[in-house]
């Protein structure tokens, strides 16, 4: 059954999924400011919320298995795997943050229950962003996303940090944000439409020489997306924000934000610049050379842990950045199947480092790590894992490993092969593994303080989240053939070109449709 | 016997059992987490020693019928069992043996449990994942020998990493944090860039005659038959593999970590590294880097240089051996010396001394393994490894002494030993192709005999001057039934090493003639371009 996104009630119709969270969140905020702000009230309005994110799961597995694709008219909004790939990530993310944010509110005694409607509204602009084929859409998810955002980092008024965190991402968020609008109306100024699919069929062959403005529009599109998936030397905010914010938050923006702007990002690029590639390959080739640079030796000299996962989630970027960089759909399938790993892994971590934490969010550094798998040998086991897993470890780092192999194999196989991208990719992960190891050393080969407290009881969902993102972890490590094959079919279907009226540009070639081990 | 074991398929289920009875194992001893204590008394230690004991030996057992099942007339594979691992990717879970292999995994079987012996009380706290991780440990190791699909290859090359690095940095020495981290950034910065040249293989071996959208495959055996890649490409590839494969052995100028990571690691960490861990790199020359890029590997100035860096090997480790103060130092300096001989005879390319590159590897691993364990066994009882710290025990620990020197003599290299027979089999093969670097190395073997001698003679002979050395107990029966079997595995393999070298000798023959056969300049295949 296809959409056609013309008619009004089918693009109603594949908006549902969006529609129902949006909707959700809309009875949920009613039902979080009806009741007293009493913490079996927040926690009710989190589970509710965490319900919500099932349901809406569940329509986006209905959504991909029966109903397949749009006609093709240029419509607003994608109805592909790559769609639903994205959105049940996101919403992977959004559930663990939500219970993570659960067992927080308790230790932190932060109850705030609008909060967690607030997370659903966000993850319904990433689901937004996710869908895209308009430039407008596109600012529209990005705005919803980041607005609530801003709002969550500074959740805990009493901390100065966090206050600090979520006034700098504020600043500098809208300032991006300005960015990517100019960038959008010079796009459109240049390729006279928002709809990716006109602008990509309209860039294809056009010379920039004639066509200043497009290149002008293209290159802060890339300021405006490298920021809100902060790539160096757009990552300027992100170690503070991330520091400072309530670690459930923290996790959330380091996973899900990401995953949003990302895939916004690679839409973009693979469906409406790809015919441009020799402009943009240069700036990219380099943003991704940079941030996995920076991001890796940054992060080595850091002491506190979150902050250091801060910085490895921006090398985590500089690896996916590789994945644009190849824009095709080998790339995009290796880019759902590093986010389902790095999601797992990144998620996990922060769920060990809350549960190390003091209240306060103190006690984060990498010293009270020490001698970790004397007091809770499981817990220690896990982070193991996680920190094995962020550095592609094969086995013992299960789905990490075959994330990172992934991307290097979709470099190595592009059309035109980035074997040096794929060589820097392989040599920060050596540095990389200067940091991630020094947690494992610190927590298995150091003595514990003696004055060091008994980290407390980890909370009920928190330590469901680290055993069952641990378990997935490994196993998916060893058997990946299910995700391998679900994430060659999540890629973007690019409806073939429709010819503009205005222009002459000549049709290219449809980029393959398939990812997978096969000679084209 | 050999009616025995086909009459229950040994064959078909060896290998993969091989694999799972070290996890089993592990398992076991996770499982008990919460009936045994482990809180740095020895109390929970007997039930989980026991348990990996039995493990090594059920393994051992079950591997022993390699020996009669092993086919000694052919280079193929034998035992070999395949399934399908990632379909979409074409990697399977592929295991085979030939007779390079065959001693490899023996050799791993056989040290293990003795490695388990001789910690029997050296380890003292967090004994269940300390043989939970050995166990783990031998899987990767196993796996490496055994793969036969470059992903699963791979895959086991660095399994085996974490479980070594937790070894080191958790049961190890004074300055085990350093060597553990040094070790594990070492190993990995190579076999990275081994990953990178894998993928780069797999994408440009493809099957002419099968035409587009065929399946890629990992297969050792299609990437040998199919792989295509410029020469340019291949000098680039074979230098991943390399260094991955140079830092193991280790090669000169690769070798720094080595004496860290051996004197750090407790005694089984060791012996483990020294007699298992090192084979690693040289069957990686063995199986892939040369057979793979036969003419990257025998470009003259690659050649000569990996010549000239094996033998500086050989004379450099053996000059530093001299010199050091520390019996475990000395003989991780010796195993750089003794590896360099497996890399001349590696890459001078005759029967010969590809055989006795293959012997000194098996001796290599029974000797220094064994010198190891000596060391774990006196150092337990003095706390300390310093030469000068000793001097005339012989008259205090007969057996120990009588044991140190017969090792000792077989790692020198003393006919009658099994030290020899590598050795000299090294040395006579590449005077054939190599004249001057066969002479320079057999200096080495001088040398050898001078620091070895000279280290007995500060233990066991000199005046016995130190009042604390007068009451050190001898070996007790436990020590002396593990010497014992090694002490009788030297003296067998060095007077009749005839049933070793006919197993081994059809593989070797195969090795050289692929080898030499690929780099010789050959007319484009069939409807292809050779670029």
């Amino acid at each position: 059954m296809h959409f056609d996104l013309s008619i009004p009630a089918q693009l109603t119709g594949a908006l549902t999924p969006d529609l129902i969270l949006m909707g959700g969140a809309m009875v949920l905020l009613l039902i979080a400011v009806w009741g007293k702000e009493t913490e079996a009230h927040a926690r009710l309005v989190g589970l509710l919320s965490i319900g919500l994110c099932v349901i809406v799961g569940a329509t986006v597995v209905w959504m991909a298995t029966y109903r397949h694709g749009a006609t093709a008219t240029p419509g607003i909004i994608a109805v592909d795997n790559f769609r639903w790939a994205t959105d049940l990530i996101v919403l992977l993310a959004t559930i663990i943050a939500i219970v993570m944010a659960i067992d927080y509110s308790r230790t932190e005694q932060l109850i705030i229950p609008e909060a967690y409607v607030l997370v659903l509204l966000a993850s319904s602009g990433m689901m937004l962003l996710a869908g895209a084929r308009d430039l407008v859409m596109v600012f529209l998810g990005i705005e919803l996303m980041s607005i609530a955002v801003y709002v969550l980092a500074g959740l805990d008024r009493r901390n100065a940090r966090a206050a600090e965190a979520a006034l700098k991402y504020f600043l500098l968020g809208a300032f991006s944000t300005a960015f990517l609008v100019y960038g959008i109306a010079l796009v459109y100024g240049g390729a006279g439409s928002t709809n990716i699919g006109v602008i990509g069929s309209r860039v294809s062959g056009a010379t920039f020489e004639s066509n200043p403005m497009l290149l002008v529009g293209i290159a802060l599109l890339v300021v405006g997306f490298g920021f809100k998936v902060a790539a160096v030397p757009f990552h300027m905010w992100t170690p503070d924000v991330y520091e400072g914010a309530p670690t459930p938050v923290t996790a959330y923006m380091a996973v899900a934000v990401k995953a949003a702007a990302f895939a916004a990002f690679l839409r973009v690029w693979e469906e409406a610049f790809a015919g441009a590639a020799p402009a943009w390959h240069g700036a990219l080739w380099w943003l991704a050379v940079l941030t996995m640079v920076v991001g890796n030796v940054v992060a080595l000299a850091q002491k506190n842990v979150k902050r250091m996962l801060a910085y490895s989630s921006i090398a985590h970027a500089g690896y996916i950045l590789v994945a644009v960089v190849v824009n095709n759909a080998l790339g995009t399938s290796a880019f759902i199947f590093y986010l389902v790993s790095y999601t797992l892994a990144t998620m996990g971590a922060f769920a060990v480092v809350m549960a190390v934490g003091e209240p306060g969010e103190r006690r984060q550094e990498l010293r009270d790590f020490a001698g970790l798998w004397r007091v809770r040998p499981w817990l220690a086991a896990a982070m193991a894992v996680f920190m094995l897993a962020l550095l592609g470890f094969p086995i013992a780092g299960g789905m990490g490993f075959f994330a990172k192999w992934y991307v290097i194999q979709a470099a190595l196989g592009a059309s035109s092969p980035q074997t040096h991208l794929a060589v820097v990719l392989v040599l920060a992960s050596v540095v990389s593994a200067g940091y991630y190891l020094a947690v494992v050393m610190v927590m298995f080969m150091r003595p514990r303080a003696e004055d060091a407290p008994a980290p407390r009881r980890v909370g009920l969902g928190t330590g469901l989240v680290i055993g069952l993102a641990t378990v997935a972890l490994l196993v998916f490590g060893i058997f990946p053939t299910g995700f391998v094959r679900l994430a060659s079919h999540g890629t973007p279907v690019i409806p073939p070109r429709v010819r503009p009226a205005v222009t002459t540009a000549a049709r290219p070639a449809p980029p393959p449709g398939v990812g997978g081990a096969t000679i084209r | 016997m050999h009616d025995f074991l086909s009459s229950i398929h040994y064959n078909g289920w060896v290998l993969p059992a091989l694999l799972a009875i070290p996890l089993v194992g592990a398992l076991v001893l996770l499982a008990m987490a919460s009936s045994a204590r482990d809180d740095g008394t020895l109390e929970g230690a007997p039930a989980a020693r026991w348990v990996a004991l039995i493990t090594f030996l059920v393994e051992l057992v079950v591997s022993i019928g390699l020996w009669w099942s092993f086919d000694p007339g052919t280079a193929g594979w034998q035992a070999r069992v395949t399934h399908w691992w990632i379909p979409a990717w074409g990697a399977q879970f592929d295991v085979g043996i030939d007779g390079i292999s065959l001693f490899m995994v023996l050799l791993t079987t056989f040290l293990m449990p003795l490695a388990v012996l001789g910690s029997w009380t050296s380890v003292r706290q967090k004994v269940r994942s300390y043989y939970a991780l050995m166990l783990i440990l031998t899987t990767g190791m196993l796996g490496v020998f055994m793969a036969l699909d470059l992903l699963l290859f791979y895959v086991m090359w660095e399994v085996m990493l974490v479980p070594m690095y937790f070894i080191i940095g958790i049961w190890g020495g004074e300055r085990r944090i350093y060597a553990s981290v040094k070790f594990f950034v070492y190993t990995m910065l190579g076999s990275l860039l081994m990953l990178v040249g894998i993928l780069y293989l797999w994408l440009h071996s493809v099957d002419p005659f099968a035409g587009p959208g065929q399946q890629l495959s990992f297969s050792y055996d299609h990437i040998m038959q199919h792989a295509m890649v410029g020469s340019h490409a291949a000098l680039w590839l074979f230098g991943a593999f390399f260094l991955a494969f140079a830092v193991k052995v280790p090669m000169f100028p690769f070798h720094t970590w080595l004496p860290d990571a051996h004197v750090e690691a407790p005694t089984a960490g060791s012996v483990v590294l020294a007699g298992i861990m090192l084979k690693m790199g040289t069957y990686g020359f063995l199986r892939f880097a040369m057979p793979l890029f036969p003419t990257a590997a025998l470009t003259p100035w690659v050649r000569t240089t990996i010549l000239a860096l094996s033998v500086i090997g050989i004379i450099y480790g053996a000059l530093v051996a001299m010199v050091q103060p520390d019996f475990k130092k000395l003989v991780a300096y010796s195993s750089v010396s003794h590896l360099g001989f497996v890399m001349l005879g590696i890459f001078a390319l005759t029967l010969q001394s590809v055989q006795g590159a293959l012997m000194v590897m098996i001796n290599h691993g029974i000797s220094t393994g064994a010198l190891f364990l000596l060391i774990g066994m006196i150092y337990e009882r003095r706390h300390t490894r310093m030469l000068d710290a000793y001097g005339g025990i012989a008259r205090v620990v007969p057996m120990f002494a009588v044991l140190l020197t017969l090792v000792s003599l077989s790692s020198i290299g003393l006919p009658g030993t099994n030290g020899f027979i590598g050795e000299f089999l090294v040395l006579i093969g590449s005077f054939k192709t190599q004249p001057w670097f066969a002479f320079f190395a057999a200096t080495g073997v001088i040398f050898a005999a001078a620091y070895l001698l000279w280290a007995i003679q500060r233990i066991l002979f000199n005046r016995l001057d130190k009042p604390e050395n007068e009451h050190i107990s001898d070996l007790n029966r436990r020590e002396l039934a593990i010497m014992a079997v090694l002490a009788a595995m030297i003296v067998w393999i060095g007077i009749y090493p005839a049933p070793i070298l006919e197993r081994m000798e059809p593989s070797a023959r195969n090795f050289v003639t692929t080898v030499r056969d690929g780099a010789a300049p050959r007319a484009p295949r069939l409807g292809m371009e050779v670029r």
